[in-house]
């Protein structure tokens, strides 16, 4: 039996560097090529990215209760990825396009898709909770990887209209092994496609860690491919936030297609259906708990000496009201209707489908009353 | 030529193929092609020869070689509002694409309630008869038809290829439009006298859908596609001399399938040959039969015949390939069998 070493292997040098603007005590550290990029950043934005941080794990342990109960059927926790998808999509502008995997519920939120839109998806009470093109975010993406050659052909066609929007796609260190991935990121060099290729490296894929994917960091793989590259503490929610301004401003000048490696941590399980006690030790995630982007955020927030505990209070008193408001809403979301069943299938009723449509609802009314 | 008000020229399919989509360019912007060798080259079938010298390398687009990359691509910049026409250059190909077909052109439409359109066609050249070996020599639009969420448009001849050609680009939905490289009129290929025919001028659409009664006859219905249309036709002809009166339903479409049509020839004739040039199993053949006798098992006189590829991997060598395809003299021989001769 063949054994694939699951360490990480000591690169001699490790081609690109890991960004930190907050070091894990909540210090700034100064970095010349970022540094300018939260230059403006006031007071008042940091207490907005904390709001952001409580309300997103708020939302997402919601869920996960939501799904205990029975009243979801999946979910995909985010929980220690808050930086990483706050930082990142509150550096976007609203015309810009993002293709989401299926664990950026803080990238469709943030974006405007309301937490019971995005959460009646995984109830099943809707195939779809949002109108991509009213948020310019697509339908989360349960095939691993394959979003990316959607914004790579979205910002082949942006690229054709000649305007300076980009599309953004997300996607996690497990997906950077599907052909898909690197197909996408050849096609984006080729034809220097606005696209920024964001990876949360969150160091594992249900139970397989990173090293199973790449022996190099996944960052020095993209510079391959002639992508200009970032690799970040993705738990850094500052350093998420310049580094995603900068790649934006490139691909925005027309300079071709970016990559960042968000370094962070899947705190919690794959999914709901997942128990990752079975494949990870615990002192791995006490380690990663004391990197937490929400806690790094209020120790800068003490450091710059700001009035903590009000803005802690306001972001629990969201968050609060976020979840009740989501609770109701969810449990009260009925079934769609069996008739719902043959719609979309194309995009207009045609005439042997609408045939098909009739015959088949009339044979299923035939079993009404009985159940499944 | 003719001066008249609605002229037609003869053009072979693969021109007609070129000009649909030409005019489709010229009207609407948004219409641009991707694959590989369709720049420079035309297509290694023709059917984007002079598209590139009129329309430049940004919306006639050569790609790197990866097929999921190009259409997962197209059918990205068709959700950005493009309508990409991408070529899988053999339908063989569809093995390291499928996921992109299959799981995403055919389903974002569903999958985000009807509120994501990708309108965009995917051409592809089917059928052997060529020595091209076991993976570029397939028809598979079986495989294709039996997703949900895909358009099939199979055209026979150069008018059609046109006229399904310009319905596809204009449809809002993703279309597979499956063309036989026998069909095309390629000087390479074995002559093919009826790959040369009429086209209408100007504005000329066929339905997605709409199968068409390529010959009338009274004794017996073959009902098929594609090139083996041709075939059929050859058929009826010679057994026209022999005081058989055959009919010739050539499907155009697979998804919609046109079932009305098929029921109609069938009513009339009571005997059916169906001819598929692929795999005879879990099929179009199969399909056809089912959809009769769902409708009324009556309608048939006679058990139904088959000529299909009897379920082997299309050989390279000739005398085994043509041994597998549905040649003329195994149609005459079901037709024959049909009438009881």
């Amino acid at each position: 039996m063949l054994i694939v070493s699951t360490k990480h292997i000591d690169v001699a040098a490790e081609c690109i560097p890991t960004h930190q603007l907050l070091n894990v005590a909540g210090e700034r550290v100064p970095d010349r090529e970022l540094d300018h990029y939260v230059a403006k950043l006031t007071e008042s934005d940091l207490a907005d990215f904390l709001r952001d941080m409580v309300v997103l794990r708020r939302l997402d342990n919601e869920a996960t209760a939501l799904q205990r109960q029975g009243e979801l059927g999946l979910w995909a926790p985010l929980l220690g990825q808050e930086a990483a998808q706050i930082g990142s999509v509150r550096a976007t502008r609203d015309s810009d396009f993002i293709f989401p995997s299926y664990r950026e519920h803080g990238v469709a939120w943030a974006r405007g898709v309301k937490a019971e839109d995005l959460l009646s998806v995984w109830r099943g009470a809707q195939s779809s909770g949002w109108n991509p093109n009213e948020v310019n975010i697509a339908c989360q993406q349960i095939v691993i990887g394959a979003q990316t050659l959607h914004a790579a052909g979205y910002g082949m066609g942006i690229k054709f209209d000649g305007t300076d929007d980009v599309a953004i796609t997300y996607f996690g260190d497990g997906a950077t092994s599907q052909g898909d991935v690197s197909e996408a990121m050849v096609f984006a060099a080729s034809y220097q496609a606005p696209v920024l290729f964001f990876c949360q490296n969150n160091q594992w894929a249900i139970s397989e860690p990173v090293a199973l994917q790449s022996r190099t960091q996944i960052a020095d793989r993209a510079q391959g491919f002639g992508l200009k590259t970032w690799r970040v503490d993705g738990n850094d929610i500052l350093a998420v936030y310049a580094a995603t301004q900068a790649a934006l401003a490139h691909c925005r000048n027309g300079l071709g297609p970016t990559f960042i490696e968000a370094v962070t941590y899947r705190m919690g399980s794959h999914t709901t259906a997942d128990d990752p006690t079975r494949y990870r030790k615990p002192d791995e995630l006490e380690q990663w708990k004391a990197k937490d982007p929400i806690d790094r955020l209020v120790k800068y927030l003490h450091v710059i000496g700001a009035d903590v505990q009000s803005y802690e209070q306001r972001a629990q008193n969201a968050a609060d009201e976020l979840a009740a408001q989501l609770r109701a809403a969810i449990t009260a979301m009925p079934d769609p209707a069996v008739d719902e069943l043959f719609d979309n299938v194309y995009s207009e009723a045609h005439e042997p489908s609408v045939r098909a449509r009739e015959g088949y609802l009339g044979y299923l009314a035939e079993f009404e009353g009985e159940g499944h | 030529m003719s001066s008249n008000a609605a002229p037609t020229r003869r053009l072979n399919t693969a021109k007609a193929m070129v000009e649909a989509i030409a005019r489709e360019m010229e009207r609407d912007e948004d219409v641009c092609v991707m694959g590989e060798d369709v720049g420079a080259y035309g297509g290694i079938f023709s059917s984007t020869t002079g598209l590139l010298e009129r329309f430049g390398p940004q919306r006639v687009m050569d790609t790197p070689i990866s097929e999921t990359g190009f259409i997962g691509a197209a059918i990205g910049a068709a959700t950005e509002g493009m309508r990409p026409i991408v070529e899988l250059m053999f339908v063989d190909f569809f093995g390291v694409c499928m996921d992109q077909i299959y799981n995403h052109m055919a389903k974002i439409h569903y999958e985000s309630g009807g509120n994501v359109k990708v309108p965009l066609v995917l051409t592809t050249a089917v059928g052997g008869g060529y020595s091209d070996g076991a993976q570029h020599s397939q028809c598979l639009w079986g495989t294709f038809a039996h997703l949900p969420g895909l358009k099939v448009v199979v055209p026979s001849n150069p008018a059609d290829a046109a006229g399904l050609m310009t319905a596809a680009i204009r449809d809002d939905n993703p279309v597979v439009f499956m063309f036989h490289k026998g069909v095309q009129g390629l000087p390479w290929m074995a002559k093919n006298r009826r790959s040369i025919g009429p086209v209408p001028e100007g504005e000329h659409v066929v339905p997605i859908g709409k199968a068409a009664v390529a010959r009338e006859g009274r004794d017996v219905s073959i009902v098929t596609l594609s090139l083996s249309v041709h075939h059929a036709l050859d058929v009826a002809e010679e057994l026209a001399a022999e005081g058989v009166d055959v009919e010739v339903l050539d499907l155009r479409s697979l998804v919609p399938l046109d079932t009305e049509a098929i029921l109609a020839t069938v009513a009339k004739t009571g005997r059916l040959v169906i001819v598929d040039e692929d795999y005879q199993s879990f099929g179009l053949s199969g399909e056809i039969a089912a959809r009769i006798v769902e409708h009324d098992p009556g309608l048939l006189t006679v058990p139904i015949q088959r000529v299909a590829n009897p379920d082997v991997p299309i050989p390279y060598a000739r005398a085994l390939e043509y041994a597998a395809l549905p040649t003329p003299a195994r149609i005459k021989a079901a037709v024959l069998k049909a009438v009881a001769r």
